[in-house]
């Protein structure tokens, strides 16, 4: 499995009450099982099946994927900034691997 | 959209094995695959989100007219909806109807996201339509639909 790259895009101020956009990435070929090797073979599924991010511990936003996702699956939501804390991002494949990123936003 | 770079950029090999990938998946794109998913597995897909049948109406999605890539097709859906504790949305799905499998997504959100908005990126299998239903915390499904022109079929969805 080829190493999994995580992005964010966070603003990392925001005026209590603010609606801000949340943006994340991450580097994953998202197979999708309905493809063949060059042998005929079908390539066995492999996708980042769920994605969570939690605020201050809190679970704020929950998705999870289908094949039907691309790969490197980009994934974009609004977040209402109430407080000042962390935001952590997790992201679990069908190998039961899990890839964490997190962000700090202060509120003011 | 440029998103910060806190993790390492893509490397040499890791750029050529990634085009490598891309050219087998676009070579087996081309040979006969499994059966297409039809408005029939559609509904059955829709009866599996639960009891009361979806009206039209709150969701929009926001998809090009005509995906000239199959592979990365730009979605966003947005319902019309407070985000309050007391009148929320809670759940959204995403179907497509000529993919392998129906499904393609769920989203639960919170009152913490402040909008319901989703921005997400996905494989269409063929020009089909894409679906949304949501569900608000009073339980009522509301539902939007849209045809997307797929000029080069994601393979395999």
């Amino acid at each position: 499995m080829a190493s999994v790259e995580t992005r964010l895009k966070v603003p990392s101020a925001a005026k209590k009450g603010e609606i801000v956009q949340i943006k994340t990435l991450a580097s994953h070929p998202m197979v999708s099982g309905q493809t063949k090797d060059s042998n005929g073979k079908p390539i066995p599924r492999d996708i980042i099946n769920t994605f969570t991010c939690s605020y201050n511990g809190k679970q704020v936003f929950k998705m999870m994927l289908e094949p039907a996702i691309s790969a490197n699956p980009f994934i974009a939501f609004p977040l209402r900034a109430d407080q000042t804390g962390t935001l952590d991002f997790v992201w679990v494949d069908d190998n039961g691997a899990v890839y964490k990123d997190s962000a700090q936003i202060t509120v003011t | 959209m440029r998103l910060s770079p806190s993790r390492s950029r893509l490397s040499r090999r890791r750029a050529l094995a990634l085009g490598a990938g891309a050219a087998l998946a676009l070579a087996a794109g081309f040979k006969p695959r499994a059966a297409l998913a039809t408005p029939d597995d559609v509904k059955k897909w829709l009866a599996g989100i639960g009891p009361g049948s979806p009206q039209g109406g709150k969701v929009t999605i926001g998809a090009p007219e005509i995906a000239e890539n199959g592979n990365t097709v730009p979605i966003t859906i947005t319902v019309d909806s407070p985000m309050t504790e007391a009148n929320y949305v809670k759940t959204i799905w995403m179907a497509a109807d000529g993919n392998p499998a129906p499904g393609v997504a769920r989203f639960d959100l919170t009152p913490a996201n402040g909008e319901a908005h989703v921005e997400f990126r996905i494989r269409l299998a063929q020009t089909e339509n894409v679906i949304a239903v949501a569900q608000l915390s009073d339980g009522s499904l509301w539902t939007a639909s849209r045809p997307v022109k797929v000029t080069i079929g994601g393979c395999g969805g």
